[in-house]
């Protein structure tokens, strides 16, 4: 298991502990539920790494309130970007697996932040080289503004304004070996 | 972050493991692309590709012009026959015409080894070596690795057998680099002439004798008898190389079970290999043609994208 800093900078203050996350997903849970009547239509679909790990959960949650077991998804956003030379270097390309049959399906495209939108539409592009679901909806943890594109997220954990040189650190124990919790470098 | 940096991709003698690992996990991503309805990605859009085939190949030249459609790149290609080089042409003004037509990446096959490093040196495009004369085809160690990885799950350990022409074959150096730097076992398997022993200097096993090695390898890797590039006396002759190293009917009952039998294509039926071998279950020589396609999608992909040291 990979270990970051923690915190992940000297700088970084605390937003939300492992608490306060568990609680924010199982409003999104119900939220969703709420959303979405016939439930056993939607998957839930990660981007990676942290995208992926919120989805589990929200899944979890679902479950646990409903009882139904929703299907995950991955979907990796690498090879859609419209920003390929404008990166420094390249994330690695994640294996993508999605429900065999979209059509009629709800998907909620689940992220750790929701920023520029460019993320969100580069994930719906690869969706649609999948098949045609009935419907997409966006989730995020953190929504720190900023968005470049008319994207807007369905669900949000946790609302939480920024200014552009400023950065939010999402840290799980699954993906990264340090206790949940959600950070901001300050300016 | 990948721990890609390079702008080409010229040999696998200068790739570390991590970086050969990173091309094949890289790779496994883009072969799912395949499975997708449309399958296509628009990763290289707006990018030219120039396949700059000097020698002929159909399905090396093929495989990274379809890798490079389903990327969204433009192709152009470009053989010995309709380019300039039969004019007169230096390979460096031909080159640098193509990166005046902007051309962000040359895929090119060359009989002189180290063409593709003389090109990466002088242009600023991406060089990807398909190929270049008995040095280095990096992509089909690429693909072979891929497929064994593939199949049998992880590469530490294997044992792999390369049999033919080695001598003469990029196939083989290329792979012998790839499989020594994951942690295989390698032995080749040939005739004297072609198989000397300074390849031992490598780190690999060299034998004369197919049917001592047979029972022990987890992979036999097939090479094609070159015959434009033999000379009659290194090869001794068809029917003898056949009854001598050639995979028959009785020599693959002597593999282990589940062991793998690889080609890199075109087969000669019937000279290194059994007809009805190249088509029984453990033969993997299409999953090989179908890797190829994602392997070269995720070096053209990492070659393209991010910021570039150059090489």
């Amino acid at each position: 298991m990979p270990t970051t800093p923690y915190p992940p900078s000297p700088k970084a203050a605390l937003v939300l502990d492992a608490q306060a996350i568990d609680r924010a997903l199982r409003r999104i849970a119900h939220e969703i539920i709420e959303r979405n009547p016939e439930i056993n239509k939607v998957a839930i679909v990660g981007i990676p790494s942290r995208g992926v790990e919120i989805a589990k959960r929200l899944i979890e949650n679902i479950g646990q309130i409903e009882n139904v077991k929703l299907e995950l998804g991955v979907i990796d956003v690498s090879m859609h970007r419209d920003d390929i030379r404008l990166r420094k270097s390249l994330s690695p390309v994640e294996v993508s697996h999605l429900p065999l049959d979209l059509e009629g399906r709800t998907i909620i495209l689940v992220d750790d932040v929701a920023y520029t939108g460019r993320t969100c539409r580069a994930a719906m592009d690869a969706i649609s080289s999948f098949g045609r679901p009935a419907r997409i909806q966006y989730a995020a943890l953190i929504d720190r503004g900023h968005r470049e594109l008319p994207i807007r997220a369905d669900y949000v954990g946790k609302n939480l304004p920024t200014a552009r040189p400023e950065r939010v650190f999402v840290r799980f124990e699954k993906t990264d070996g340090v206790p949940d919790s959600v950070w901001v470098e300050r300016i | 972050m990948s721990n890609w940096t390079r702008k080409d991709l010229l040999s696998i003698q200068e790739l570390t493991a991590d970086e050969i690992t990173g091309i094949l996990d890289t790779a496994a991503a883009f072969k799912q692309v395949g499975a997708r309805e449309i399958k296509k990605v628009p990763a290289l859009r707006g990018k030219t590709l120039v396949n700059f085939f000097v020698e002929p190949s159909t399905r090396t030249r093929t495989s990274f012009e379809l890798a490079a459609f389903r990327l969204s790149a433009d192709v152009v290609n470009i053989s010995a026959s309709t380019s300039s080089l039969t004019k007169g042409e230096t390979l460096k003004d031909t080159a640098k015409n193509l990166e005046a037509l902007h051309a962000d990446i040359i895929v090119l096959r060359h009989s002189s080894a180290g063409a593709p490093k003389f090109l990466a040196e002088r242009l600023e495009s991406s060089v990807i070596n398909a190929g270049d004369g008995a040095h280095e085809h990096p992509t089909q160690a690429l693909l072979d690795t891929f497929t064994i990885r593939e199949k049998l799950g992880h590469i530490k350990g294997i044992h792999v057998a390369i049999i033919g022409d080695i001598l003469f074959s990029r196939v083989a150096r290329s792979n012998i680099w790839a499989l020594l730097k994951l942690g295989a076992r390698v032995t080749l398997v040939g005739p004297s002439t072609l198989v000397p022993r300074e390849f031992e200097r490598m780190g690999c096993a060299v034998t004369h004798d197919i049917d001592s090695v047979l029972p022990d390898v987890d992979v036999v890797n097939l090479l094609r008898i070159q015959h434009e590039r033999q000379r009659k006396e290194y090869f001794p002759g068809t029917g003898e190389y056949t009854s001598l190293f050639g995979l028959t009917k009785a020599r693959a009952e002597k593999l282990k079970p589940g062991a793998l039998i690889m080609h890199p294509g075109p087969i000669n039926r019937g000279v290194e290999i059994d007809s009805e071998i190249a088509d029984s279950a453990r033969s993997v020589i299409l999953d090989q043609v179908t890797n190829g396609l994602a392997v070269r999608m995720a070096v053209l992909y990492l070659c393209a994208g991010g910021e570039k040291i150059a090489s």
